[in-house]
């Protein structure tokens, strides 16, 4: 394990080395920028790591391994935390046994998201406690603290990240590692487990005790930072947002909240109070201000055109002197586009000169709305494209619902597709539908990872695989085609134009291994068939 | 450079060209001097050919991890059309390394430009050529570390001359 002295870690690598020396039982997650690093790193220092078919699933294994007193880490970006939402919601009723630690890494700016939803509103709203680092050091530090948090209230913790924290590397002491965990054991507890309404009422009392003791330690001995300064500027802040505030005014008073949820509102009170003028700089929402004026504390807020995009220290300057700066306009950069010989150009070039309306999903293929395709119509979230497409072929009269089209990815596919395919197999539109899956055989975007239907772990290891066109069969959809788009774009284009002909329910499988991942998956394919591997099954079977 | 003046290192290209690999090797040597090291990229959508920045800061206390608007010391730039788009970033007086600046440095693989550049930004820093070619080779597997070192040495040399 390691225990250097001093290293150069980025984020997500300090909440992976955290994990280790936090004794995790299990890491598990489903892969998102800026968050999938933390598994592939928990991974590499010899850590159980897991990709989860989607985020609700990761999160419900998590939790079981955590109702079975073992640490559990979980990982996903800030609109995984949605698909999540549910399990975590009834999870801070049941609490743990063992420390959960519930990663969001969030992405203000949208360096590589549909949105720049803030999930500390999350922490709120599912009544747990979140920590924010402002670096890599915190990031360590505040994962062990959430373990530590998690098992003495025996609740999930959230640990809310953002993208530059995530991927900024800063220097890292790490602490001694914890002693090994007691052994994982299930102890009954009917009342604590299931929430039937007779046993969540109750549940949901403890939750509101256990806040109320994890609000009181907060303030008493929380993660808070005062750093002390001139009184003419009081900051209150928190993540990210704290080191641009230290670097923009070195000589103002700082309290930098490190548990922002339940928020040491009387540390805040004190701190204002000492201070001739007291300013909120937050990423984001108006998370803090709105807390802080609904106490009636005297802080200023920041004008709303902040609200959007990432703080820097320029822009922090602004919030704090009130003087916008002389405002240059940045050239834009180049736009980032479908590889050269990536199989989705022949998949866009298609619907484009097909005409389709297209459903989109995401992943690189949402790339497919670019020049010199335009060949993508709606984006939404994850598996959208089934059900929007569905929608779209309800609404529209029949001559235009004959040209859409569903197109989502195979890993989104696994993710959140499944649902989507039941709703067109249950509740078909009158002209038909047809889904394309471009299996690239990876997670693409992300930086290609395994998901169920490559048939490899995160470590590239084989394991069950599931077949894309023997799960659509058995879901009820007999009109199932599989064409490489790469060998025969002409092929594919014809089958798509007969499967919108046809008028009936079909589903394409444009299957074509991702260019960049080929020849790693030629690898692992020839390692695979040295090896024992044991639980090969398939869903055909 | 006052020991304790934040140097801002802004390294840019397009996804693809080592861009993050350049900007890892700055940051691993000025650890390796024992300061302290800010570095801050942006991945994701950008890494499909479209551009890619990444931001060095290294000093006594660095605090914020990306460099502030205009106040970028150096610039190094692996893709000619990109410098105009990152040039906004120096500071006034602040030193640009296009892509020109290997002109004359032959290479046995163009990829390796990242690391001819550095070899030329590395006369700009007070860091001996020992450090910079200690942290390619951590880097690299052990091919691939003497083309890249050999790179930077090309560029060192082109630099002196």
């Amino acid at each position: 394990m390691v225990t250097a002295e001093r290293l150069l870690l980025s984020g997500d690598e300090a909440v992976a080395l955290a994990a280790c020396h936090a004794g995790v039982a299990l890491g598990t997650g489903y892969p998102g920028t800026p968050s999938t690093e933390i598994l592939e790193a928990f991974s590499a220092l010899g850590g159980r790591a897991q990709w989860a078919p989607n985020e609700k699933v990761a999160l419900e294994v998590a939790l079981g391994a955590a109702f079975a007193a073992a640490r559990a880490l979980v990982t996903m970006k800030h609109v995984g935390l949605n698909v999540a939402a549910d399990p975590l919601f009834t999870a801070a009723y049941t609490g743990v046994a063992g420390g959960l630690v519930l990663v969001s890494a969030d992405d203000p700016g949208m360096a590589s998201s549909q949105n720049e939803q803030d999930n500390r509103r999350y922490a709120v709203a599912a009544a747990v406690p979140m920590l924010e680092p402002a670096d890599s050091q915190e990031a360590y530090d505040f994962t062990r603290l959430g373990f530590e948090l998690s098992e003495r209230w025996r609740i999930p913790v959230l640990l809310r990240m953002t993208t530059r924290v995530c991927h900024s590397k800063t220097v890292v002491r790490p602490a001694p590692p914890a002693p090994p965990a007691a052994p994982a054991h299930f102890v009954r507890d009917v009342p604590g487990r299931v929430m039937i309404p007779a046993y969540a009422r109750p549940a949901h009392h403890r939750l509101r005790q256990k806040l109320e003791e994890i609000l009181a330690w907060n303030e008493a001995a929380g993660p808070t930072r005062l750093i002390p300064g001139e009184r003419r500027l009081g900051v209150v802040t928190s993540g990210i947002a704290a080191v641009h505030v230290r670097e923009a005014d070195p000589g103002a008073s700082v309290l930098k909240l490190g548990l922002t949820h339940p928020l040491p509102l009387e540390a805040v009170r004190a701190f204002a109070a000492s201070v001739e003028r007291c300013v909120v700089v937050e990423e984001g929402d108006p998370y803090l201000f709105e807390a802080l004026r609904a106490a009636g504390i005297l802080a200023e807020g920041r004008p709303a055109r902040y609200r959007f995009g990432e703080l820097d220290v320029a822009r922090v300057r602004e919030i704090l002197t009130g003087a916008a700066s002389p405002g240059r306009p940045v050239p834009p950069g180049k736009p980032p586009q479908l590889c050269n010989g990536c199989p989705h150009r022949n998949v866009f070039a298609a619907l484009r000169d097909l005409g389709c309306i297209v459903a989109g999903d995401i992943g690189c293929y949402t790339l497919g709305v670019l020049p010199p395709f335009e060949a993508m119509d709606t984006c939404v979230c994850m598996g959208a494209s089934l059900g929007v497409g569905l929608g779209l072929r309800h609404a529209l009269p029949a001559a235009e619902a004959r040209r859409v089209v569903s197109v989502i990815g195979d890993s989104t596919f696994m993710h959140s597709g499944l649902t989507g395919l039941l709703e067109m197999v249950y509740n078909p539109p009158a002209t038909g539908h047809l889904l394309i899956v471009l299996d690239n055989g990876t997670t693409a975007m992300t930086g290609m990872q395994e998901h169920p239907g490559t048939g490899r772990t995160l470590d590239h290891r084989g394991t069950g695989r599931v077949r894309i066109e023997a799960l659509v069969r058995a879901m009820g959809i007999a009109d199932v085609r599989v064409v490489d788009p790469i060998q025969e774009p002409g092929a594919f284009q014809a089958t798509v134009a007969d499967c919108l002909d046809r008028g009936g329910l079909a589903v394409v499988v444009a299957r074509r291994n991702c260019l960049l991942a080929a020849g790693k998956i030629r690898e692992y394919e020839r390692a695979l068939t040295t090896d024992d591997t044991p639980g090969q099954c398939d869903a055909s079977g | 450079m006052p020991a304790d003046k934040v140097t801002n290192v802004i390294v840019a290209g397009l996804g693809g060209q080592g861009v993050l690999r350049a900007a890892e090797t700055v940051a691993a040597v000025a650890f390796a001097a024992g300061l302290d090291v800010k570095k801050s990229e942006v991945h994701g959508m950008s890494q499909r050919g479209g551009s890619v920045m990444c931001d060095v800061r290294f000093g006594a206390e660095v605090w914020s991890p990306m460099v502030p608007p205009g106040e970028g010391d150096f610039l190094l730039v692996l893709a000619p059309d990109q410098v105009e788009v990152n040039r906004w970033r120096l500071r006034a007086g602040g030193t640009l390394i296009a892509p020109e600046a290997a002109a004359g440095v032959v290479l046995a693989d163009k990829r390796s430009l990242n690391m001819a550049l550095l070899g030329v930004f590395s006369r700009h820093l007070p860091f001996a050529a020992e450090a910079w070619t200690a942290a390619i080779r951590a880097q690299f597997s052990e091919k691939a570390a003497a083309a890249n070192a050999a790179a930077f040495a090309a560029g060192r040399a082109a630099a002196h001359a």
